[in-house]
């Protein structure tokens, strides 16, 4: 592939121009924070995390781990609080957060603890000698459950799991519902994922006794609103919290916005240590306590005619944002507020968002901010308007879509959509897709007995968020009381130096989008020069560069927004150099233009001169410049759209400044065997207005399809119902990889400009976030028939959506099966016979010197009440072994026939509660045992072990067995007595027959 | 996720291995490949104080055939089993099995003796070895031995090696010229672990199906030439003995339709290949 244009007679914008950052990307020099030196006693920080999603802490025992080699300090909330203030939120709330727990965890990954050592190495020793003491707490994961007034409550001072409760009435909704003639409903759950990036969360903190103040390098990527609220968390004004960006970051898609109360937590450490402190998040860290999108509950109901035109709309949210709010959560919820109707021109709709914490890992942004939550409630709502009136999907669609000579059309929420054509994006769309040949294939499948659907998804893209939105959340009364909140500024810097070379700064902290290429390719048309000539700087510095509160990388703001700061900047720079070269060519202004590195006259093209040398003019001769002319030529634009306006007194605000279109349709199908959903065609279509590089933009579908792809049949991050987390490691959350890659039929639409950017350029990041999951989730509806389809569509579920009937039964009573019920508890059980007798048996166990024996690897064993016994064990199945403290407890004796022992296991691997009944049914001089048991298991092993868990408690549970027969028949032979047990036990074994 | 501290030993013999492991025993951690065994060392599941490194013994890297068997020194890659036409031609179950054992570039490093050493109940080639019937050769410092497979992985993660042996080969029965064999797997994606694998070998007379996955090992069973009504019995009678679990990636239902429905189609494969 070369680039396009070698001669630059025509504008690079528009054009599918190579990046410029790819040389460097992929001869592998990238400088990632972890690349870049640090100063030789810098400290390696390993953290410390919450087994438990629910517990408070009861004691801290640090002596052990002070003690281990290479550690300087191990830091606690105790530590912390001191020395910070709470991290604010965009609204009055009670609870305190600073990034680490104090008296309480809340989720399993939370930090408790922070090792600061020589190294990483050392650090993580030390960490695993940390002792913790926890008295768990019952958990909450649903955000439906979370709201009923038995849950279990996170935090006290909140008096309820729901944090905020608002209600939003635009247009007259009820009326419109009364006077209807057709309503209906439709509940739907969107899962909780993310998109994760290569590289993970990066920061090395530094404190500056001199001043006071701190210098932070990391990948955090924005808003810079954020700032702020690190600077009041760590008690400094702005000035001395100086935050620099490096030069690469390794993809975020939103992550590395929530990096913040690490960043926090890690200036303290810094500052207790007196060293600057280095902490590189690994994957575990990543999948459990970085960053999530909230999954979401939606009731939604519409009013519509029987054309299928809707009158109106009711949302109902549940929205579950974890253990916390971070700043500014809960703001996906209300980036999406004015689009409560989507592209529809429908005029009422109410809103009801609750904003619910669970004990999960706490939300953040992530690609897409709202929008795949709410457009699968409105697209799989019009699908189901379809599907009763029996019309097809895309005519419902298209009746209610907004028409073209509507634009600017301001929806009853109030955003007020700039441009757009939705319908000739959909007729480009289902004629280069070839709508009618799909018809087709699904009709000649479903004839040959296939299982085989269609979807569509139209979805308002929008880009560069309205820093008021969030206000929304307040009430109007607390909005004046606050005082406005809107726009969003967006700044760059343009220059040219001695030498006439140009050096662009810019306030966007891209991780990977090929900003810089974007940002030369506009100044150097703006200047008329070649890109060769710009040097593109966007490793920010917020003691040096440009900022304000909306700099950074998020919600598409790129082409909107930066990209108009850029346009700005070069504008300025060209008009004060036209002025040099006017009165330096006694030429009027407006007969100069800028073209191939020249300034030259239009009406006599010989007489130029070039831009270097004008530039250079400004620095070696100021008084060959104009009169009032400054010296140098170095022009900064600060540009925020005017059409930001506030929230209004009925809670109406125009969420973003610009708005695409998006539209895709597709087919599957569904094999019966397996319940595997196979993508047989995807056809995308996307309206970003001015297109600044085809190349970054194709990059941008494809890269939001490929991940899209991964929520809708993959990814998700999974707890059970007691709050452990299971998706530690990319085995189990799945993410999707080339070989599950879909090639997607990418339609060329017309673009429509929007009036209030500067290139009318808008964004084009987030598209098939929005489109993709329910897209394809309508398709599935449409194969199966089907009204609920939750994602992601694992081929296990799905499958038991294509064969609801019971499965064929056992031929005969079989061993007991191993059960794993949604609480995340394994029961399970067997039989097993002992030949010796039932008194006999029972003696051993309630003998703390002969249950140590019996006890799998059970190193130490005392009695320290009545029943209780404590001790340390070795345990492990296979490779995977620790020390683990032990507790079990008999109760409910009944000798010598029943039993039940409670046991507690915990070590750095994780916990284990378990709960076992036994019964032993005399036979004279031999016992049958009964035996039945639950565990539950937390920490570590249960994040990254899932698939073995159960397997591996049957062979713990098993051993013990083991050992109590050894323990009864000690003179018989070792493989006798393994053969003799073997032959007894259950489900499991390989067998010949 | 940084592995604790540990010794790292590189031999380069087969008598400096054995030497190491007959001095230290359960101390040791072997290593080959390591695609298993670094993860579980990075998130500290495994804590060796010393790792033995195998991979640069130039006497353990070897494919040789005898008459009944194909063997594989502790050393080959399963990149290096998989390029060698013999093994398609020869141990053709396991030629079907290779493409879904993890991704090219984990095959560029893994082995097949670790593999079936690591006994993790999801993995494809210790469920060939047990279909096949074939067998494990391990040494000490007292001399050698040969195992059956069906003794050598008796439980989850779980081998009969005993602290001071080196598994020094493997050998997988080479298919005689009646046989049909028969391999699938689901998994999540390509690559991932099998949710249930199932391979098959028949000789006309005697099917052999193994199903991984589901229990702790390899379940094998031998089957006379069944009629077609009788598949789905037996298929069943399997399904239900093996029970499945629950996991986040499926149900155990779903392993148990899978068993029915994929055993089916392989055995009906399979045997009506003969005809």
């Amino acid at each position: 592939m070369t680039n396009q244009s070698s001669e630059h007679t025509q504008a690079l914008v528009g054009q599918r121009i190579l990046r410029t950052e790819d040389q460097t990307l992929l001869r592998g020099r990238g400088r990632f924070v972890d690349d870049m030196p640090t100063y030789r006693n810098t400290l390696h920080a390993a953290f410390i995390r919450s087994p438990h999603p629910h517990a408070r802490i009861d004691h801290i025992d640090i002596q052990d781990a002070l003690k281990s080699p290479g550690v300087h300090a191990v830091i606690t909330g105790q530590d912390v609080w001191p020395l910070t203030n709470p991290l604010l939120v965009g609204f009055k709330n009670p609870i305190d957060y600073r990034g680490i727990a104090h008296d309480k965890v809340r989720y399993v990954g939370e930090p408790v603890a922070i090792v600061c050592a020589t190294d990483r190495y050392l650090a993580e020793d030390a960490a695993a000698k940390v002792r913790v003491a926890y008295d768990p707490l019952p958990a909450v994961v649903d955000p439906v459950d979370a709201t009923q007034s038995d849950a279990p409550l996170l935090h006290e001072a909140a008096g309820s799991n729901v944090i905020s409760h608002r209600e939003f009435a635009h247009g007259n909704t009820d009326a419109a519902f009364e006077a209807a003639t057709h309503t209906c409903e439709l509940d739907i759950r969107y899962p909780r994922n993310a998109i994760t990036p290569m590289e993970g969360y990066a920061v090395v903190a530094e404190y500056k006794s001199e001043d006071s103040g701190y210098d932070v390098l990391s990948n955090f990527q924005g808003p810079f609103s954020v700032h702020t609220v690190m600077a009041m968390a760590l008690n400094v004004k702005s000035n001395k919290l100086r935050h620099r960006s490096p030069p690469n970051s390794g993809g975020s898609f939103g992550s590395k916005l929530t990096i913040f109360p690490y960043i926090v937590v890690l200036c303290i450490c810094a500052r207790l240590t007196g060293r600057p402190v280095k902490w590189i998040e690994d994957r575990l860290e990543h999948l459990c306590a970085s960053s999530v999108a909230p999954n979401r509950v939606t009731h939604i109901e519409a009013a519509y005619r029987a054309d299928g035109t809707v009158q109106a709309l009711r949302l109902k949210h549940w929205d579950d944002h974890g253990a916390y709010l971070r700043a500014p959560m809960p703001a996906p919820i209300y980036r999406m507020h004015g689009l409560s109707t989507n592209g529809y021109a429908i005029q009422n709709v109410d809103v009801i968002n609750q904003i619910i914490l669970t004990n999960k890992c706490p939300t953040g942004a992530v690609r897409g901010f709202g929008g795949p939550q709410l457009y699968f409630a409105i697209e799989r709502m019009m699908h189901k308007i379809a599907t009763l009136l029996q019309l097809d999907p895309l005519t419902v669609m298209q009746r209610n879509l907004i028409q073209p000579q509507d634009f600017p059309y301001r929806t009853p929420a109030g955003s007020l959509l700039d441009s757009g054509n939705y319908q000739k994006v959909i007729e480009d769309a289902t004629q280069q897709g070839d709508l009618a040949d799909l018809l087709q294939r699904r009709a000649e499948r479903r004839a040959q007995g296939k299982i085989y659907g269609i979807g569509y998804a139209s979805a308002v893209e929008p880009s560069q968020s309205n820093m008021g939105y969030i206000s929304t959340l307040k009430t109007h009364d607390e909005r004046e009381r606050a005082g406005p909140k809107d726009g969003a500024v967006a700044s760059c810097t343009v220059s040219v130096d001695a030498l006439g070379s140009v050096s662009v700064i810019g306030d966007s902290t891209p991780q990977g989008q090929g900003h810089q290429t974007a940002l030369a390719q506009i100044v150097a048309d703006e200047l008329g020069i070649s890109m060769d000539d710009i040097a593109v700087n966007l490793e920010t510095d917020t003691q040096k560069d440009n900022w304000s509160i909306a700099a950074g990388n998020y919600s598409c703001r790129f082409a909107p927004a930066s990209a108009s700061a850029a346009k700005e900047a070069a504008v300025k720079v060209r008009q004060k150099m036209t002025r040099i070269a006017s009165s330096q060519m006694n030429v009027p202004a407006a007969d100069l233009e800028f073209k191939d590195g020249w300034i030259q006259s239009q009406s006599n093209p010989d007489n130029r001169l070039e831009f270097r040398r004008i530039g250079g003019l400004a620095h070696w001769s100021p008084s060959s410049l104009p009169d009032d002319m400054e010296p140098a030529v170095r022009e900064t634009a600060h540009w925020s759209g005017p059409e930001l306006t506030p929230t209004t007194a009925n809670d109406e605000i125009n969420t973003s400044l610009a708005y695409g279109f998006a539209f895709d349709f597709c087919g599957v199908e569904i094999d019966p065997d397996t319940g595997r959903v196979i993508i047989d065609k995807y056809v995308t279509a996307h309206d970003c207005g001015t297109i600044i590089n085809p190349g970054l933009a194709e990059g941008q579908i494809r890269g939001s399809f490929a991940s899209a792809i991964g929520a809708t049949l993959y990814e998700e991050f999974v707890y059970s119902g007691d709050g452990s987390f299971l998706s530690g490691t990319f085995a189990d959350y799945l993410i999707a990889t080339p070989t599950e890659a879909v090639d997607p039929v990418l339609v060329h639409t017309e673009q429509t400009p929007s009036p209030y950017t500067r290139l009318g350029a808008k964004g084009i990041g987030e598209g098939n976030q929005y489109t993709t999951p329910v897209c394809i989730a309508n398709a599935v509806a449409d194969a199966l028939g089907r009204e609920s389809i939750e994602l992601p569509l694992v081929p296990s579920k799905v499958f038991e959506w294509v064969h609801a009937e019971e499965e064929t039964p056992p031929p005969k009573q079989t061993a007991q099966q191993v059960k794993w019920d949604d609480s995340g508890t394994i029961s399970s059980g067997g039989t097993l016979d002992i030949n010796a007798d039932a008194n006999s048996i029972w003696s051993v166990l309630v003998d703390p010197d002969r249950l140590a024996r019996v006890f799998p690897g059970c190193r130490s064993l005392l009695l320290t009440s009545d029943n209780v016994y404590q001790g340390v064990v070795d345990l492990g199945v296979g490779p995977v072994s620790g020390t683990f403290d032990a507790f079990v407890e008999l109760s409910d004796l009944d000798p010598p026939h029943t039993m039940t022992l409670t046991g507690k296991v915990t070590g750095p691997l994780g916990t284990s509660r378990g709960v076992g009944i036994i019964k032993m049914i005399d036979g004279g001089n031999s016992t049958k045992i009964e035996y039945s048991y639950q565990i539950g298991l937390s920490g570590t092993v249960a994040s990254v072990g899932g698939r073995l868990i159960s397997g591996a408690a049957r062979v713990l549970i098993n051993r013990f067995f083991a050992a109590l027969v050894v323990e009864m028949n000690p003179d018989a032979s070792q493989d006798q007595k393994k053969r003799s047990w073997f032959s007894r036990l259950g489900a499991g074994r390989s067998r010949k027959p | 996720m940084k592995p604790p501290p540990f010794d790292y030993h590189r031999a380069q013999t087969q008598d400096e291995a054995v030497n190491i492991l007959m001095e230290h025993g359960s101390d040791v951690r072997v290593m080959a490949g390591g695609q298993s065994l670094m993860a579980m060392l990075n998130m500290r599941l495994t804590q060796p104080k010393i790792l033995l490194d195998i991979s640069g013994i130039p006497e353990l890297n070897y494919q040789t055939e005898s008459s009944n068997y194909l063997s594989f020194g502790a050393g080959v890659t399963q990149a290096q089993a998989l390029n060698n036409a013999r093994v398609v031609n020869e141990v053709p179950l396991l030629g079907q099995a290779l493409p879904y054992v993890g991704h090219m570039q984990t095959r560029n490093r893994g082995t097949i003796c670790g593999s079936i050493c690591h006994a993790d109940p999801s993995s494809e080639i210790p469920l060939v070895l047990a279909t096949l019937g074939g067998e494990i050769v391990v040494r000490s410092e007292t001399g050698q031995r040969v195992i059956p497979i069906q003794d050598f992985q008796i439980g989850l993660m779980t081998s009969a090696r005993r602290p001071d042996e080196l598994v020094v080969s493997a050998r997988f029965p080479v298919a005689r010229p009646e046989q049909r064999f028969s391999f699938t797997e689901i998994a999540r994606r390509h690559g991932d672990f099998a949710i249930v694998a199932i391979a098959s070998c028949c000789d006309g007379k005697t099917t052999r199906i193994g199903v991984g996955g589901v229990a702790d090992t390899p379940a094998v069973r031998e089957w006379p030439r069944l009629e077609s009504d009788q598949i789905d019995d037996a298929l069943n009678e399997l399904a239900w003995d093996l029970g499945g679990y629950d996991d986040i990636h499926a149900s155990a239902r779903y392993r148990r339709e899978l068993i029915r429905k994929l055993g089916r189609d392989q055995i009906e494969r399979i045997q009506n290949d003969q005809d």
